[in-house]
This record gives C-alpha cells, structure tokens and sequence, in this order.
C-alpha cells in the first residue's frame, strides 16, 4: 500500500480523502490556501502545507506549488479529488516524473476523454450510443449553423474541452444558436482555454444518469451502478440517487455493459464514471462524457454497496487488487444525495458569508460529507459547496423519509443556503414519484 | 441618482459601462463572479453613469457601492 499520499484539493473533497487515507494509515498531507488555512480538513491532516493566495490559479491550479509541497511533504502520492487539476493530464505527467504515484487514470486516458469530440468519436468505434453530433471541433459561428442543420434542431452548445456545465447552452433555431454559440466560445476561452465548441443533438425530457467504473490494477473494468443525477440547475447537478428510478433493469444491464466497453476502450484504470442522457420512456440512452476521476457524488454508490471507492483509488495506484470480490458485488438499498450549497434557494445565487452556527444530522443511514465547520468563512474563490449530504434506506420510500429528517435537522445559520430548496424537492410530486427529468428543478422554480 | 450596490461577496471579472455612459434600465454595468459564477449587475434605471465605483479585480462586500445613476 502507499505510504503517504498528498491531496491536491480542498474542502468536503480533501476531507473526504484523508479520512480514507488515515484509516488506512497512509500519511495525509494536506493543502491549502489563504483563504482555508482554518478549514477542518487543513487541521485533520497529518500535515498541511500552504500553497498560495486565494486565486485558485496560484494555489489550486498551480502545478508547481502542488509537486513542490509534495516534495517537502516527502509524500509518494498525488490524489486530485475532483475538479482543479484532477483531469488535467499535464498535471498527472508532471506528478508522474517528478517520481510520485498518481491516484488517478493513466495521462492519456485523461486526455483521450478530457477533449468531448474526441471521447465522442472514441465511444462510437467502441460501439457505445451517441447522440447526432459534430465529429470535428466547430470554431466559427457560421460553421455552428451549418453543422446544426445537418444535426437537427434543437441543439446543445458545448465547450469541447469544458466541465461542469460551464458554457453549455441549448438553442431552439438558428438566431438562438448565435447567441449561444458566442457564450460557449468565449467561456470555453476563458474557462478551459480552448474555443473549441461541439454541437450535439439536444435530447429534451431526459434523464442524466450515469455509471461508476473501476479499473483494476489487472486490467478489468468493473460497472458498479448507476446514479440519477437529473436534479440540476444551471446544468450543474444538486441531488442525486442509486438506483435511478426511471431506469428498468434491463437498461441498467445495457448501460453498464455500455460502460464497462467504454472503460476498455481506454484501458481506464482506477474510479471513473461513464455519463449518459437516459429517455426513460424510450428506454435508450447516449453517452455525454466520461469524467476521469472521483465524481462529487459517489458517496451514493459508496452506501449501497458498501464499497469505499477513495480506498479502491489507492489500492489500484498501488497496483493491488480491490478490497471486495468483484465477483460478488450486490448492491443493498437506496441511497439520496443532496449538494447544500451556499446560495440561496429561489433564484440560486452565491452566498458567501462567515459560518455562526453549523449542526450537522446524524443517526442511522445519514453521512454527512462537509467542507465547513462553525466559525469558518465560505469565501467566493471556489465552488458553493458547503456538505454533501447522504441518507440510505432499506428502499427508496425509507432514504427519503430518513432524508426528510436530516435537511430539517441541518442548521446552518451565516452563509445562504439551499436547505430550504432541497425541503422542497422532498416534499415535491414529481421528485417523490420519481418519474422526473432535468426539467424539474426549473418546474419548482418557474421564473 | 441611483445607487447600485453588490448582492454578495464577489470578485470584479469585467468591467462594461464607465463613468458617463448612457445606460438604460436592464443593460450590464459590471460582471462580478463568486463561486465560479458570473453575476451580471444591471442598471435599475435609465440615466447617465456618473460614477463607477469598482475597478476589475476588485474584491466587493454585500451592499457595497458598484455605481451611481444620475
């Protein structure tokens, strides 16, 4: 096993990667910048080293700073959680030369995926479905319209090179398609550094659900289930779920098969998840992309097969076998996901602010993965999210009345927060009865 | 004269209207970001733009003064 790993992250992420680490008794060594020198992660580190300022692009972001505190930390290993560098495949040669272990997918499966066109083309010849879409990265506006009438309207707008929903924008016509044309490139730009845009067929009334992957030390990809991520707003997801409801059994084998082929076709080793737009009632699905690393949600995954994922991560690193038979992988239970993001919850907007009063749920089938503790400030550097919180059930009736339970327990009193929003979405028809899709949290927040 | 002041604790990204534009109730005067989201601030009036009160890069507090409507 690794001796020693650094995590080149911050918040609920680094946390959630050290608490692994150290029970493992693995040396952890955080980072940090100014801004979260007092987060519980820095304190809960065997180390913690400080990087830069606040701007993650001196911090975060900065490749040197990172290999640098690895050296000083003497630690073997890189981790990147998620997000930052942890799909940026220069970063994984750097920390490969520089004689560390990376906790994480071989460089060129990440570049192989990192560019959407690409991981597009790639998934076609390994036989998984896409949608209609451009096979060559579009750089002008006028190529964008004649691309989207031999695609068909209406149209997703994508980043090729981008994430997280940063840029994506869906157009109806040709005058909408200008307009969002010109708001992807210059994001793209800015964002990723690239202007590459790709078009693809925008599938409407549909699901997002995707299927986590594992690449053995020996070369076999494992499925281990699929998460509902439809819940999103901006394109960004804030509750998620396993198993989907509007997946049947026999699509669920389809997918997984899909996404194990997927895997292979990149020779994908360690946690990697294959996403898809599912239309449930077609019961077919596309691939969108495949994130080479930890997703924010696999704590879903993590409840209802008892697998730790971030422990597989190191054991794979370290070219050993998984901790659990694959043979014998059975899945148990429901488990919810909700993103608390400090924003508030109407209209979705930032809301920084010093944390007064922080009280997480506890009890039977809640996780609480949390960024943040009382006396803490959230700053605008990063991302909004505060904690992850997870709630499992016998079935999915039980995770969502255990669910109820906890969003009315949390009390975070300082920075905005969406609590009050996820209240809604359990109390919510649509989202109870499970026939939902990425349409709904726009239903619940009609402008 | 119309005060228009940040929602939030964010950073200036851009900088769209300076000191004596004319603007019109809904256009763009700056482009704040927080938390990896652009927040466009925008006039609530029509009028001329008689101060900017931010420059790009700025760091700006809840209620703070981005720009003055006259």
């Amino acid at each position: 096993m690794l001796d020693s790993v650094l995590v080149a992250n911050r918040g609920e992420i680094a946390r959630r990667v050290l608490r692994t680490a150290r029970r493992l008794g693995i040396r952890a060594v955080a980072v940090y910048s100014d801004a979260d020198a007092d987060l519980p992660y820095v304190h809960e580190a065997d180390q913690a080293i400080h990087i830069g300022p606040a701007q993650p692009a001196r911090s975060y972001l900065d490749a040197t700073a990172l290999i640098e505190a690895a050296r000083t930390s003497n630690a073997a290993a890189v981790h990147p959680g998620y997000g930052f560098l942890a799909e940026n495949a220069d970063f994984a040669r750097q920390v490969i030369a520089a004689g560390l272990t990376w906790v994480g997918p071989d460089p060129e499966a990440i570049e192989q995926m990192g560019d959407k066109i690409r991981a597009r083309n790639l998934m076609e010849r390994a036989g998984v479905p896409v949608s209609p879409g451009t096979r060559e990265p579009v750089t002008d506006v006028n190529g964008a319209v004649t691309e989207a009438e031999r695609i068909g309207y209406p149209i997703m707008v994508k980043a090729a090179g981008g994430g997280g929903g940063i840029g994506m924008g869906a157009a109806a016509d040709e005058a909408g398609l200008r307009a969002a044309f010109e708001t992807a490139r210059s994001r793209a730009e800015r964002f990723f550094g690239s202007p590459a845009i790709l078009l693809e067929r925008y599938v409407g009334r549909a699901r997002h659900v995707e299927v986590q992957i594992l690449g053995l030390a020996d070369g076999r990809v494992l499925a281990l289930g699929e998460r509902d991520c439809s819940v999103q707003r901006r394109h960004q997801k804030v509750a998620e779920e396993t198993p989907s409801p509007g997946v049947s059994a026999a699509l669920r084998e389809r997918m997984l098969v899909a996404a194990v082929q997927a895997g292979e076709a990149v020779r994908y080793r360690g946690a990697g998840t294959v996403e898809c737009l599912v239309d449930a009632e077609e019961g077919s699905f596309v691939f969108l992309e495949m994130n080479t690393r930890l997703q924010v949600e696999h704590p879903v995954t993590e409840l209802v097969t008892g697998i730790d994922l971030v422990e597989q991560q190191f054991r794979i690193a370290a070219g050993e076998p998984p901790s659990f038979d694959p043979a014998a992988i059975r899945p148990a239970g429901h488990a919810i996901e909700l993103r608390i993001y400090a924003e508030d919850p109407v209209r979705f907007l930032p809301g920084p602010g010093t944390i007064t009063e922080w009280d997480e749920p506890a009890g039977a089938g809640v996780r609480v993965d949390a960024g943040y503790q009382a006396g803490n400030t959230v700053t605008p550097f990063y991302d909004p999210l505060l904690a992850k919180l997870c709630a499992h059930g016998a079935d999915r009736a039980h995770a969502l009345a255990r669910m109820r339970e906890a969003v009315a327990a949390f009390r975070i009193a300082g920075p905005k927060t969406n609590l009050a929003f996820h209240a809604d979405l359990l109390a919510s028809q649509e989202f109870v009865s499970g026939d939902y899709d990425t349409s709904l949290v726009s239903k619940l927040r009609p402008r | 004269m119309a005060e228009v002041r940040a929602e939030m604790v964010a950073n200036v990204w851009k900088v769209v209207a300076k000191d004596g534009d004319h603007v019109d109730d809904g256009d763009t005067l700056v482009i704040l970001e927080s938390m990896k989201m652009e927040i466009p601030v925008l006039a609530e009036s029509s009028g001329v733009v008689t101060k900017l009160h931010v420059a790009e890069g700025d760091v700006v507090q809840e209620g703070d003064l981005i720009a003055t409507i006259g």
